[in-house]
């Protein structure tokens, strides 16, 4: 069966996965070292080492992002984090920057080492440069490839697959969009957040809601539109030919629908995003794909709850993995 | 501690308009001197409570449930709570929501991300500053009926009996969660 990695950015959140039946957990530590840097979010290093005591108490596995690029004179902080996510008995440390892996692979030979989605590693010769240089063990897939893309991919690789299922959606090859770095200096790939909360504004007018970003408008609700978070590639634009959304519209990736292909594909592991959300919906998502899971397993027709509540826009997409557009 | 069960995240019931215009002449000052107990009590118990605050310990929150003719001043450090009429200026970011989204939110039972994009919850002010105190709340997996009846000494077996059935009233279920399909 396809293994379920699920998010947690607070000690209770990962409590309720491993509640929930998540095969493992990926966290990070309450710093710029990963790509969920969120004001209150996150763990110390007691705190991951209790978690991870906990987890594999439970008999799940938790693996440790060190997912940003580590800053020119600041590589140290990165360093620390490598050695203390081993020391404290990580099962994985998901990685983006080469020099990060290398330091990895070197001091910590025995340590089992994920490719980050953030590193973009998109094609087999960029997987199997990871795989031959760093033992990498496995690949999050970036969210731009087609079902047929994964398979292939997964068929040509040395390395297990992970790809993403549900969650919030980045849509440029990730780790090298600097949308964010421009509008408010603050980028994912570098302090760990894409548009920060600190720039972040609701406004409430008679119209409704307008967001902002960095003093952008990213976009405006009316009183009963539902609303997202405004992340900058999720801007609504007014044109002469009327107003939406150009690169990204705000909606939640689902593919509850193709985990069979995804499995038949030969996916290894299955990602929910999320580690800035609370332990609601931790604990709902996670479940909605146990359940969906087991269903798969036998066979059987899945009834499981809707996650549309959860979704940004309240609206859901199968994002690239079926392709409509190139 | 409290089962983190997911309630609906469907709409809440919200309080009706006629309780609420009874409950518009009530004297503020005995909920303030509950509410404040129950805070002093929940930081007393665990004084590193607020530390996922972070720079935003001393915020000042407004908190307005807008079905009830109050609102609420939240502080952290140190923890104190203040039961107003309205909400004035000057605050760090105000926070407006149905009180059973309020509570179920307070318990870690509804995802505060979803009730934004379902527009049940609204923010004005510091971003940061809330989403620091949501992360905080959702790891201190409160439970509002065993925080309640701690006040009630040797009733509080009694007491936390009522302030169950009085939340499942509110918020609904505190079993499974009971989603929307
Ligand atoms: S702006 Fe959009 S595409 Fe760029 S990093 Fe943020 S989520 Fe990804």
């Amino acid at each position: 069966m396809m293994e379920l990695i699920c998010p947690a950015g607070t000690p209770a959140a990962l409590k309720s996965a491993i509640d929930a039946g998540a095969d493992a957990i990926y966290c990070g530590f309450n710093d710029e070292t990963n790509a969920r840097n969120f004001p209150g979010l996150n763990f110390s290093r007691d705190e991951l080492r209790k978690g991870i005591a906990l987890a594999h108490d439970r008999g799940a596995k938790i693996l440790v992002a060190i997912n940003t690029f580590p800053r020119a004179s600041a590589v140290d902080i990165w360093h620390r984090a490598v050695d203390d996510a081993v020391n404290a008995g990580a099962d994985a440390l998901i990685l983006a920057d080469i020099g990060l892996m290398d330091y990895t692979a070197r001091r910590h030979p025995s340590q089992r080492l994920h490719v980050s989605v953030q590193a973009a590693a998109a094609n087999p010769d960029a997987i199997a440069f990871y795989a031959e240089n760093f033992g990498a063990r496995r690949v999050v897939l970036p969210r731009v490839l087609s079902v047929p893309e994964i398979a292939e991919i997964t068929r040509e690789s040395a390395c297990e697959t992970e790809v993403f299922v549900f969650g919030g959606l980045c849509v440029m090859a990730e780790g090298r969009c600097s949308l964010s770095s421009y509008a408010t200096g603050k980028s994912p790939n570098m302090q760990g957040v894409c548009s920060p909360p600190s720039h972040v504004t609701y406004e409430q007018t008679a119209e409704g809601t307008k967001s902002s970003l960095g003093g952008f408008t990213i976009n405006r609700f009316g009183v009963s539109e539902p609303a997202g978070y405004p992340t900058l590639c999720k801007g609504r634009f007014s044109t002469a030919q009327g107003a939406g959304y150009i690169f990204e519209d705000p909606v939640s990736l689902d593919a509850t629908t193709l985990l069979r292909g995804l499995r038949d594909a030969g996916v290894t592991a299955l990602k929910i995003e999320g580690r800035q959300r609370g332990r609601a919906y931790v604990e709902s998502v996670v479940r909605h794909f146990r359940h969906a899971l087991a269903a798969l397993e036998s066979g059987s027709e899945a009834d499981i709850a809707s996650l549309k509540p959860f979704t940004e826009g309240q609206a859901s997409t199968l994002g690239a993995y079926r392709k409509t557009w190139r | 501690m409290n089962d983190p069960s997911a309630v609906s995240p469907g709409p809440l019931p919200t309080i009706p308009p006629l309780v609420a215009l009874a409950m518009r002449p009530l004297p503020l000052l005995p909920l303030q001197l509950v509410l404040g107990g129950v805070l002093q009590r929940i930081h007393r118990r665990n004084p590193a409570i607020f530390d996922r605050l972070g720079a935003h310990a001393r915020a000042r929150f407004g908190i307005k449930p807008i079905d009830l003719p109050f609102a609420f001043v939240v502080e952290a450090k140190p923890p104190r709570v203040s039961v107003v009429r309205e909400l004035t200026p000057g605050l760090d970011a105000r926070i407006s929501a149905s009180l059973a989204n309020l509570l179920a939110l307070l318990e870690g039972r509804v995802d505060g991300d979803a009730l934004m994009f379902s527009r049940e919850l609204v923010i004005e002010g510091d971003v940061e500053a809330v989403l620091a105190l949501r992360n905080t709340i959702d790891d201190a997996q409160l439970d509002l009926a065993t925080e309640l009846s701690s006040l009630f000494g040797p009733l509080g077996a009694p007491a936390r009996r009522a302030f169950e059935a009085a939340r499942g009233h509110v918020i609904g279920s505190s079993g499974q969660g009971e989603q929307s399909r």
